[in-house]
């Protein structure tokens, strides 16, 4: 029998009926809905007079356009007036849904996870293009479109094309200080913003299995940052082990069943894949992005390229481009760049190990004068975690806001936006030009490193803040 | 959706790698839970400055190129966040197609559902398609023939998956595509996942 991959066995499990040309029907087990992508796909089930066919198979919840200030009102009137059609869709499609004040509500890729509503072995797909995180518990995850929501939600099925496979390997011991944030950032610098289009990237080695479920996400969700919609890792131990006793997990005997099934994903030993790259974590500082595309990513103690320097005329104009955007000189080096905001948040990095990390750099010190810096947890649930440990106190102590989940200033849809020139070190994953607010300038990073940033009011090695 | 044959015109040259989505539809403009009229939006943080002035010289604020049938693009055009709207807003535009040697996926797929065809060619071709562009030269494409041909030139083949080719032709709908067809496949995976998988029927 042939040696197959984890994402061949999921892909495998999941074909309804064979298209050919590398094209199948998949059936989705799980469908994640958030106010911004899905209106136009209610209307079309509308129009067709159609229901959903397993409305139990969804979850809704709104985090993108909401305040992250308060949650007593949402002042934005389109905002506002979105959220409110989301909840009049998921009354009349009977769609389970986190309310907005509720204990679940957070990121749709925060609280999937949270709720045992993503698990091992299934296909989860969601209006979102970093649903990629979902593969962190060996589950076909990736993100669609609105009309493709629209087919999930009336057949439970999505025509796909099979994607090649590509394991990146992790090897050798990093620094303590070096977390999944840098080991994507480094992958993603090492081959392409459009390295791993087509392919399906498996994360695998010692240090991958050693990571906690939040670290093998920050790993998937940043997948798509290396244009592969599919970010993978096995399911063990410790995926099971954080998936118990959540409340959509399967319980008791199910529960014992469930994993019996979800032993049989990984790998197997002998399995080829169409592309493998290595990454040396040994050889990895912490990294900060400086231009508009996550692949234009340094260690932070390195100069910016000068592409004067750049032989390659394409690469030379790109550098060019992005130096100019984001207001830098070319050669200067990145440590000690001012910054005037700070975000530590996201679906990449906004859990409680996200949280402890930049509180561990933030406690005792204070953020420097002048910068805005916010906390914005991924979800409720992790939010009420933090405060019961007191994280909230050691940032609000460091003159670090303390604010309510929600995308925030990931996505810039609400009021947590850069001005024109602002520069912010953020623990997001798109430095994309306007990301975070027309004309304002991202330097993506780990939440240590944006820790450090805040205290010390320019970029900085988090390396030298250690307590 | 009405079916898709061929289109001619003018080709709107972006020799540029990673246009995101963020890019052609800004973030802000998301709030709008519409699909029509988006196109006025597109690409509009390029269009324009902070006062709302258009940018000079940018590529669809200068004629022929305004509301372009064909967008040719350096790689990892459409890469980036999901948002269907990106789509929406070039078909607004008016674009039908789009060229580059790499897309973003869920870009691609978007495209496939709403008439506008993704073209994917080598970087050389692109190379030199971008120039054609560029002079203005006309762009034919034709998905039948699954051809690009810049007036003067020999057509270039492209390659889009049969099925969705078909789909795209006939202007079906992906959704009732499906049910037509799969309705009963869908009910017997369902019935032996139960069996094979309780947990995700529990």
């Amino acid at each position: 029998m042939k040696h197959k991959t984890l994402y061949e066995k999921l892909w495998d499990a999941h074909v309804v009926a064979d298209l050919g040309a590398d094209e199948a029907l998949l059936y989705i087990d799980r469908h994640i809905v958030h106010e911004v992508s899905s209106p136009q796909s209610f209307v079309s089930m509308r129009k067709a007079g159609r229901r959903l066919r397993r409305p139990e198979t969804h979850l809704a919840v709104a985090d993108h356009a909401i305040p992250t200030r308060q949650r007593d009102a949402i002042d934005d009137p389109q905002a506002a007036a979105q959220i409110a059609e989301l909840e009049a869709n998921v009354a009349e499609f009977s769609v389970p849904y986190a309310t907005l004040s509720g204990p679940e509500q957070g990121i749709v890729h925060v609280i999937g996870p949270e709720t045992g509503f993503t698990l091992p072995g299934t296909t989860v797909v969601c209006g979102d293009s970093h649903t990629t995180t979902h593969g962190a518990f060996g589950a076909l995850a990736f993100g669609i479109g609105a009309s493709e929501q629209t087919t999930v939600m009336a057949a439970q099925a999505l025509r796909q094309t099979k994607a090649r496979t590509m394991k990146v390997e992790l090897v050798g011991t990093r620094h303590p200080l070096t977390f999944a944030k840098d080991i994507a950032l480094a992958l993603i610098a090492k081959i392409g913003a459009n390295g791993a289009v087509g392919h399906a990237v498996e994360y695998v080695g010692p240090a991958v299995s050693a990571m906690t479920m939040a670290e093998r996400m920050t790993l998937c969700n940043m997948t798509i940052e290396a244009g592969s919609r599919i970010g993978l890792v096995a399911p063990d131990e410790i995926t099971f082990a954080f998936i118990k006793g959540r409340r959509l997990a399967p319980k008791a005997e199910l529960f014992d069943a469930a994993c019996a099934y979800w032993r049989t994903l990984p790998s197997d030993a002998g399995a080829q894949y169409d592309k493998v790259v290595t990454l040396d974590l040994a050889q990895i500082a912490p990294q900060v992005s400086w231009g508009t595309s996550p692949n234009q990513t340094l260690p932070v103690t390195a100069r910016l390229p000068d592409p004067a320097h750049i032989a390659d005329l394409s690469e030379r104009r790109e550098a060019e481009k992005a130096l100019a955007y984001m207001g830098l000189a070319p050669g200067a080096p990145l440590l000690g760049t001012p910054v005037s905001h700070v975000f530590i948040g996201s679906c990449t990095n906004g859990r409680i190990e996200d949280l402890r990390a930049a509180a561990a750099i933030a406690l005792d010190r204070k953020v420097a004068p002048g910068i805005k810096a916010i906390v914005v947890p991924g979800s409720a649930a992790t939010r009420a975690a933090a405060q019961a440990e007191g994280l909230d106190r050691i940032f609000t102590a460091a003159g670090f806001e303390w604010r309510f989940a929600g995308c925030s200033m990931c996505v810039a849809m609400n009021d947590d936006r850069l001005a024109p020139g602002d520069r912010c070190a953020s623990t997001s994953n798109r430095n994309f030009e306007g990301r975070q607010g027309a004309g304002g300038r991202t330097h993506l990073m780990s939440p240590a490193m944006a820790a450090a940033a805040a205290i010390a009011g320019h970029i900085a090695d988090a390396r030298e803040y250690v307590a | 959706m009405t079916g898709f044959t061929t289109v001619t015109g003018p080709a709107a040259a972006m020799p540029e790698e990673n246009i995101d989505t963020d890019i052609i539809f800004p973030a802000r403009f998301l709030l709008l839970t519409a699909r029509e009229g988006l196109g006025k939006h597109a690409f509009h943080d390029r269009r324009y400055h902070a006062d709302g002035t258009e940018v000079a010289g940018y590529v669809l604020n200068t004629d022929p190129f305004r509301s372009p049938p064909v967008i040719v693009a350096g790689a990892n055009f459409g890469s980036g966040s999901s948002r269907e709207q990106a789509v929406w807003a070039l078909h607004g535009r008016g674009v039908r197609a789009v060229i580059a040697p790499a897309l973003g996926e869920i870009f691609n797929n978007n495209c496939l559902r709403n008439g506008v065809i993704p073209i994917i060619l080598p970087p050389e071709t692109v190379a030199q398609l971008l120039g054609h562009a560029a002079a203005g030269t006309a762009f034919t494409v034709d998905l039948e023939a699954q051809t690009v041909t810049v007036a003067g030139h020999p057509p270039i083949p492209f390659a889009i998956p049969p099925e969705r080719r078909l789909a795209l032709l006939n202007g079906w709908d992906e959704t009732d595509l499906v049910l037509a067809r799969y309705a009963d496949d869908i009910t017997a995976f369902e019935n032996t996942q139960r069996q094979t998988q309780p947990w995700l029927y529990a």
